[in-house]
Parts: C-alpha cells; sequence; structure tokens
C-alpha cells in the first residue's frame, strides 16, 4: 500500500511527500484520537466500567448485625470468593445452566440445519418464489423478542390458541405447551422461529459470494444439485455457519425475554428458570445485588469461554483437514 | 430469477442444461418449493393471527376460529389502544423512536469514526484498542445490564432516558464493521488526495470517508436498531416510570396486567401488530444492506 503512494504522488510533485509525513507526524498525529475518542470515552464508561464494577460487587457481601433495623446494622464488607462459591454451590443455578445447555444442544443445530437448508434451497437452481420466500422467513426477525413471546403465548394458551384447537380438532387431545417438560420446547420454538430466518440470511450472503463458475463445472459433469450443495457450497459457507453458532451460543446462554415473557401464562417456568432469571431476581426480588453480580460475571465468563472455545476448535479442526 | 438467468444465456448452453436436468429438476422444484411453502406457513402463521386477531373484540378473540375473522371491531380496538391511561401508547412508540431510532444514528456515527480511524491511521495501540474492542462484540447486552444497573444505581441515574440511551449508542460490532469496511473501501490516494488540496482530516472523513462507507452505514444503523429494540432486560432493570417505556416494555406490562384488566389482552395484541409493522417494512426493503453486511462479517471469521 505504502508503494503505491509513493507511485502516485511522486512523479507529480516531487516535493509533497516530506510535506505530507511531516503533516502526518502533526495534525494527522491527533486526528486519529480525535476520531476514537468520542466512542473510545462512552465504550470505556458504558462497557469496560460496569463490567469492572460488577466484579468489584461481586467480591462484597452486605453484612446484616442484629435484628437488621436501621441504616447502621448492615454494613458491606470484603467477602473474597464467598459469592462466587455460593454460585457454583447454588442448586438453582446449576440447574438453569443444566436447562441452557440442554436447550442449546439441541435447539442451535436443529436451528441451524433448517436455516442451512433454506439458505441452500433459496440457492439452488430448483426452487421458484425465492424472492417471496426469502421475505417470508426473514420476517420473524423484525418483531423483536419480547412482542414474539407474547405473540406465541397467546398461541399456546389454551382457550385463546386456534393451534391448540386445531390439536385438539384432529385428535390430539388437548396438547400443554406450557406445561412443566414442555414448556422449554415452547421457548425453543419461539427462538427457532424468530432466528432461522436470520441465520439464513447469514449463510445465503455466504452463498451467493461463492463465484458461481466454481460449480458450473461439476454441473456440467453431471453432478447433482445434491453433491454440488453438500460437496463444494457447504464447504466454502463454513465461516458463516461458525458465525451463526457462536452468535447463537451466546444468546442461548443469555435467554431471558422469552422465559420472562412465558412467566405471565404459566407456572411452570420458576424465577430462576434461566440464569440470567436467576441474576435478575437476585438482583430485584430478592434484594442481593452482590451475589447478582457475581451470577452476572460467572455467566459472561462462561459465555466468553464457549462462544470462544468453539471459534478456537473449529479453527483448530480447519486447519486439520486443510480448509 | 431463474427463469431470468436461464434465458439469458445463448441458445447453446440453455438446451443442454434443460435436457440433462429436466426429468429430476421438475421433481425436485415441487418437492423443494412445497417444502419451503410449509415452512413459509410456519413462519407467517402467527404473523397472520395477529393481524386477525387485532380486528377482534375482547369477546370474540376467544370464542372464534383463531385464524379467521369475526366480528370487526378494529377501530374500537385502536382508539382504546391509544386513549388507555391517557394515551401512554403514544408515548411509547415515541420513545421507542428515541431509544432505537436515534440511538441507532448516533451509535453508527461514533462507530463509523471509530472504525476509520483504526482502519486509516498507523498509532501505537491500535492493535490492542481493536482488540479490546473486539472481545466487546462476544459481550451480549443482557450480560451487561445488570452491571450498568448496579453502576448507574450507585450514581443515581436509573430511572431516566440516559439510563438507556447512553449504553444503546456503544456498538463494539459497528466499530468492526465500519473498520473491515474502511480499510477494504476507501483508497489511501483518495484520502492523500484530499491532503494534498489542503483538506482537515476531519474534512476528508466528512465528505470522502462517509460518502463511500455509506452503504456499511445503513447496515450498521440497522444491526443498532434491532440490538436496541430487541435489548429487553436495560430498560426493563433501568426505568421504573412508565412514561419513559420503550414499547416493548410497556406491552410486557399490560401483558402481565390483563387479569385485572381483561380489555388489555386486545390492546396487546393491537399494540404488538403496530408497533411492529414500521419496522417490518424497514427491514425487509433494506434486506440487502443485512446481505452486505452479514457476508463482510462473515468473511473474516
Amino acid at each position: 500500500m505504502a508503494v503505491d503512494h509513493q507511485q502516485v504522488a511522486g512523479p507529480a510533485a516531487p516535493g509533497k511527500p516530506r510535506r505530507r509525513r511531516r503533516r502526518r507526524g502533526g495534525r494527522a498525529g491527533l486526528a486519529p484520537v480525535m476520531f476514537l475518542a468520542p466512542f473510545a470515552v462512552l465504550f470505556a464508561l458504558f462497557f469496560l466500567l460496569p463490567i469492572g464494577y460488577a466484579i468489584y460487587e461481586s467480591f462484597l457481601k452486605v453484612h446484616v448485625s442484629g435484628l437488621g433495623l436501621g441504616p447502621s446494622s448492615t454494613t458491606t464488607v470484603f467477602a473474597g470468593l464467598a459469592n462466587y462459591t455460593q454460585v457454583f454451590s447454588d442448586p438453582s443455578f446449576r440447574q438453569g445452566v443444566g436447562r441452557v445447555l440442554l436447550f442449546g444442544v439441541v435447539q442451535i443445530p436443529v436451528m441451524l440445519l433448517f436455516a442451512t437448508v433454506l439458505a441452500l434451497l433459496l440457492d439452488s437452481v430448483v426452487a421458484r418464489f425465492k424472492r417471496f420466500f426469502r421475505l417470508a422467513f426473514f420476517l420473524p426477525y423484525g418483531i423483536p423478542g419480547v412482542i414474539a413471546a407474547i405473540l406465541w403465548s397467546f398461541l399456546y394458551l389454551p382457550g385463546l390458541s386456534p393451534v391448540v384447537a386445531a390439536l385438539h380438532g384432529v385428535g390430539f387431545g388437548t396438547v400443554n405447551f406450557l406445561g412443566a417438560k414442555s414448556v422449554l420446547w415452547s421457548i425453543a420454538n419461539i427462538v427457532t422461529w424468530e432466528y432461522t430466518g436470520y441465520n439464513m440470511l447469514i449463510i445465503y450472503a455466504g452463498l451467493q459470494a461463492i463465484p458461481a463458475d466454481l460449480y458450473e463445472a461439476a454441473r456440467l459433469d453431471g453432478a447433482s444439485e445434491w453433491k454440488v450443495a453438500t460437496r463444494i457450497k457447504l464447504p466454502l459457507v463454513t465461516g458463516a455457519l461458525v458465525l451463526t453458532a457462536v452468535f447463537s451460543i451466546i444468546g442461548t446462554l443469555q435467554l431471558f425475554s422469552e422465559p420472562q415473557v412465558l412467566r405471565a401464562v404459566t407456572d411452570d417456568i420458576s424465577s430462576s428458570y434461566t440464569p440470567n432469571l436467576l441474576a435478575y431476581t437476585q438482583a430485584f426480588t430478592d434484594n442481593n445485588p452482590n451475589y447478582a453480580a457475581a451470577i452476572a460475571v460467572v455467566l459472561a465468563i462462561g459465555t466468553f469461554i464457549l462462544s470462544f472455545g468453539f471459534l478456537k476448535l473449529v479453527q483448530r479442526r480447519g486447519a486439520r483437514m486443510g480448509v | 430469477m431463474a427463469v431470468s438467468t436461464a434465458a439469458r444465456p445463448g441458445a447453446k448452453v440453455a438446451p443442454r442444461d434443460r435436457t440433462r436436468g429436466n426429468p429430476k429438476v421438475t421433481r425436485g422444484s415441487i418437492l423443494a418449493t412445497a417444502f419451503m411453502f410449509v415452512c413459509a406457513v410456519y413462519f407467517l402463521l402467527p404473523a397472520w393471527w395477529l393481524i386477525v386477531s387485532s380486528t377482534k373484540g375482547p369477546s370474540t378473540l376467544y370464542g372464534s376460529e383463531g385464524f379467521w375473522f369475526s366480528q370487526l371491531h378494529l377501530a374500537s380496538n385502536l382508539t382504546g389502544l391509544f386513549s388507555y391511561d391517557g394515551g401512554i401508547y403514544w408515548r411509547w412508540l415515541v420513545n421507542t423512536l428515541l431509544y432505537a431510532g436515534v440511538g441507532a444514528v448516533c451509535a453508527t456515527m461514533l462507530a463509523s469514526a471509530a472504525g476509520y480511524a483504526l482502519a486509516k491511521y498507523e498509532f501505537r495501540g491500535r492493535q490492542l484498542v481493536f482488540s479490546v474492542i473486539l472481545g466487546g462484540v462476544l459481550v451480549p447486552g443482557t450480560a451487561l445490564a445488570l452491571p450498568l444497573y448496579l453502576l448507574l444505581s450507585k450514581v443515581s441515574l436509573t430511572n431516566t432516558y440516559w439510563s438507556v440511551f447512553l449504553p444503546s449508542i456503544v456498538s463494539p460490532f459497528g466499530v468492526y464493521l465500519a473498520r473491515v469496511y474502511a480499510a477494504a473501501a476507501i483508497p489511501d490516494e483518495l484520502i492523500e488526495a484530499g491532503r494534498i488540496d489542503g483538506a482537515s482530516e476531519g474534512k476528508i472523513f466528512r465528505t470522502v470517508a462517509l460518502r463511500i462507507m455509506s452503504p456499511a452505514l445503513v447496515t450498521m444503523f440497522l444491526f443498532q436498531f434491532v440490538a436496541i429494540w430487541n435489548n429487553f432486560l436495560l430498560p426493563l432493570v433501568m426505568l421504573s416510570n412508565t412514561r419513559l417505556y420503550p414499547v416493548t416494555l410497556g406491552l410486557y406490562t399490560w401483558n402481565n396486567q390483563y387479569g385485572q384488566a381483561p380489555q388489555l389482552v386486545s390492546y396487546v395484541v393491537i399494540g404488538s401488530l403496530i408497533s411492529v409493522i414500521p419496522l417490518v417494512i424497514a427491514f425487509l426493503s433494506l434486506q440487502r444492506f443485512w446481505r452486505s453486511g452479514l457476508t463482510a462479517g462473515s468473511v473474516r471469521l
């Protein structure tokens, strides 16, 4: 790149390059700071500082002396790792983590497989009405998670839901979408409904970026559409698939709004149903912000390790396979 | 699409293609289209239910066939929605526009300047700054909401517009997109030419860089708009004054109250519909910007 400048600027004006260099050291030297500063200040204040403060809070504990009445009876003391040991031994935290992991292990592969199939179909020559289908699949992503959850809660509610009524009509009995066993999968359905189209679009964008002549030759040699899809297209969109998987892992571990909304229509979602819900309850209902901070920190670190670890795992395997 | 591409190449290619693939393609294409049709029904049916239900009164909402119209109550639902609790729904719409709309504009401006600086200037610590911001991409908004609450409650800033607005305008992913795009799309020669002409660095950024980056700016705006609009936990923990709520939080509280006020079911239904209509239209018509931004994101990984 630097060579290019010299070639462009050099012949036109021999005296210019030196002046340019001086300028870059002076006025331009401050320019990147000016461009970066507004974002950097806000990033530090509303991103780094809260994380730091949450970590700090997570090492503290409110100590109650006497009967706990009056302002002087509580003192905040350093608690070391006590909040963290409590997090890891808290059965409701463990259950919540187990629940979101089970959710992720089932829901993420199903959703990504679904999204991949739809993207491949949209990209293939066999499908018709592609524009309409692409819009239809993407539409749910335009509906915010809370409203999608409210909408589906109506569709799960016996008496209101035409789905329950229709299933009853064809002889399934009264299907309970909101029972203790089924409600996790009802949430999985909401998440799948919302994000399949979005993930499909990421994969589809990857497919569209592949130059068509790469598989035109294979097609002319008589390779089936299926072979073209699995042998040529899929390996080339691995990057896009990894991206969707990482975003899905992050989203799953942070699961909050869907279960929180569904709590309005079912008693089978406890106040500690997911780790995030537990942190919320601890902070606002149980008035235990230090413990909530520890949960939030553990959850953030866990999310980071899982998504980062997944990235590394895929990269290493990719290197071994020579992708 | 398929028709036009098949017709465009010369007569030599098209017939060969057709003779070879014809019997297989027809059966396959019927199956594929049928499958996609079933999927489309799955994705569209809830939206259809929402449209149908928003025209029903509270009584027919429960009694009638859910996927079809019965007794048009659209007008009374609308007047009810907009007048309930002193017309607070209006207020929520305006708030949403402020948080998500104005917020996304601010986030895009901040992120584009930062991404441009990271892409086009050499300075010490550049890589470190970029790595820290990139780490921020992996920290989701929900993970940050509680720490933000703890911090802002310490300085008594909770339950204000700022408590939701300011955290929303920080978009590490936007910086990442802007950097990738600026590095690839803005030629150094153009910046040099501007400098030789005596333009200030700020002017070069405003007149040259921003213009070239405009497709990426739309993508960044969209991403951040959705991120703010979807971040439910942040306003939930920050705000207790209902007049500061975004529409999502408002509908959520109504949804929790309809045990006491049955007419709220209808308002939640039609309120949900109205709040998503402009968004869905904007989304679908700006779809190509999603694709371009997503390509930039996934190619880099």
